[in-house]
């Protein structure tokens, strides 16, 4: 027992004979302990009380409304990764900000993507990006996309039925996983996978997005697909809109492709190509 | 759907009023098909008396006035209903988007229920007036495809009707291929 104790309380970076990378996150969360302690209200059930503070399904008048709509989505192909998210932030039916930035720039290769709860999502991959940086630091190399998107999960998992409220993907490019997506809510699910879309937009870019998606697209047709699905999900969803935010992960590290206003961009679609074809000028 | 099992898998949800028009529904059981088929005695009674039809803006018209007394009265049909039809003096294809709360808007697609959430954004992209029936019925495709591939219900098959100038024919739609998400 004490052999075992000692083996994994010892600093992870002197032990040689760790292979993959959960394995290696799973003894560098031996050590410190994973997230700051904060206080909790002076009342009997924390989450039930915070549910009661801010549904706003239930109750309008509830006095805490948390920002939440999004359209955000992120898709593997044969040219890396491309991660595209719309720039609303709702609370309630009053649009708060048009130009909120939903990709979250961890470091170089990591793009981290926001959706559900504002403040949560941008605290918390904050504080992703902050533990990325001393793995780096402790490690001397780059942390795995597993490894970062198994501390975000481990860590809203560790808040489970406190009333996070998140909906986040990991993307990056490394050396030894190659293009790499993980989908991350706070349910404490965590999923690989080539495709997803999160937020009350998700069915409508989804829509768009799986009727065309292809793993061996080429790079621009990759960007225009995942332009046009946050377009559509804009168009048909009430809490989504505002710009577009677009980036391209490469093996070298991520590329923007702009943050641009929705509205020229649907116009300059309807009317070159001919789409959205519902919309009129005609009185019904 | 009664208790959790299916009675029927080939249910046809949809009704012919007259020559040209058909209305598709969808809501509470019992309702829809009481309302669908008052709805076509009525039409098919119009026809008999003045040896002529109704066009399809004008049945929009008199299902829209129907469901909106439904409403108001003591117990209201929730039947949510698409009306397509052919006008053969504006020579021009109709549908018609109505719900249980009696709206009513003439559109180029429409679908109900958590089929929007997910074709609509499809059809926003691929539909343009000018189709032809082929592309028409690929784009139905996609549609279905991927319902089957992210609605979490099976819904059993679809059934498919085309109303064009010649009236309403059934046409077959082989839908027996897995589709899984990527």
């Amino acid at each position: 027992m004490d052999t075992l104790v000692a083996r994994y309380s010892r600093p992870s970076h002197q032990d040689p004979a760790y292979t993959s990378d959960d394995q290696q996150q799973a003894l560098a969360d031996v050590a410190p302990p994973l997230s700051l302690n904060f206080a909790l209200p002076p009342v009997a059930s924390s989450a039930s009380w915070l549910r009661a503070m801010t549904d706003d399904a239930s109750n309008p008048n509830c006095p805490i409304k948390i920002a939440h709509g999004t359209t955000t989505l992120a898709f593997r192909f044969k040219g890396g990764i491309i991660v595209a998210t719309d720039s609303r932030a709702t609370a309630g039916n009053w649009i708060a900000s048009q130009t909120v930035k939903k990709v979250i720039e961890i470091n170089s290769c990591l793009l981290g993507t926001m959706a559900g709860g504002a403040a949560d999502c941008q605290y918390w991959l904050a504080y992703l990006g902050m533990q990325c940086r001393l793995h780096e630091l402790r490690h001397k190399r780059r942390i795995s996309v597993a490894a970062a998107s198994k501390i975000l999960a481990n860590l809203v998992y560790s808040y489970k039925g406190m009333g996070l409220s998140m909906g986040t993907m990991c993307a990056g490019v490394t050396k030894e996983e190659g293009p790499a997506l993980y989908y991350i809510d706070s349910d404490g699910t965590r999923l690989a996978g080539n495709l997803f879309c999160v937020g009350s937009g998700q069915t409508f870019a989804y829509g768009v997005l799986d009727a065309e998606y292809s793993y061996e697209m080429d790079d621009d047709t990759a960007l225009e697909l995942g332009r046009r699905s946050i377009l559509a999900a804009t168009h048909r969803d009430a809490y989504s809109g505002g710009f577009i935010n677009l980036y391209h992960v490469k093996e070298e590290g991520w590329v923007k492709h702009g943050f641009n206003d929705t509205n020229p961009i649907f116009w300059n679609t309807k009317l070159t190509k001919g789409e959205f074809s519902n919309v009129t000028s005609e009185l019904a | 759907m009664r208790g959790a099992s299916i009675l029927k898998a080939n249910d046809d949800k949809t009704r012919q009023l007259n020559k040209q028009t058909l209305m598709a529904f969808s809501g509470e059981p019992g309702d829809t098909v009481q309302f669908a088929e008052y709805i076509q005695a009525n039409i098919q009674l119009y026809s008999m008396r003045n040896g002529t039809d109704l066009s399809p803006y004008e049945v929009s018209s008199f299902v829209r006035s129907e469901l909106a007394k439904s409403l108001r009265s003591r117990s209201p049909y929730t039947v949510n209903l698409l009306l397509s039809g052919y006008d053969p003096i504006k020579q021009k294809p109709e549908l018609y988007w109505i719900d249980y709360l009696a709206s009513s808007a003439p559109v180029p697609y429409a679908a109900h229920g958590y089929a929007q959430y997910y074709c609509l954004s499809i059809l926003d992209k691929h539909h343009h007036p000018d189709i032809s029936l082929e592309q028409g019925m690929k784009i139905l495709r996609m549609c279905t495809d991927e319902l089957k591939r992210r609605l979490p219900i099976d819904f059993k098959g679809v059934m498919v009707k085309i109303v064009d100038k010649e009236g309403v024919r059934e046409e077959e739609y082989v839908d027996d291929k897995q589709v899984y998400a990527p």
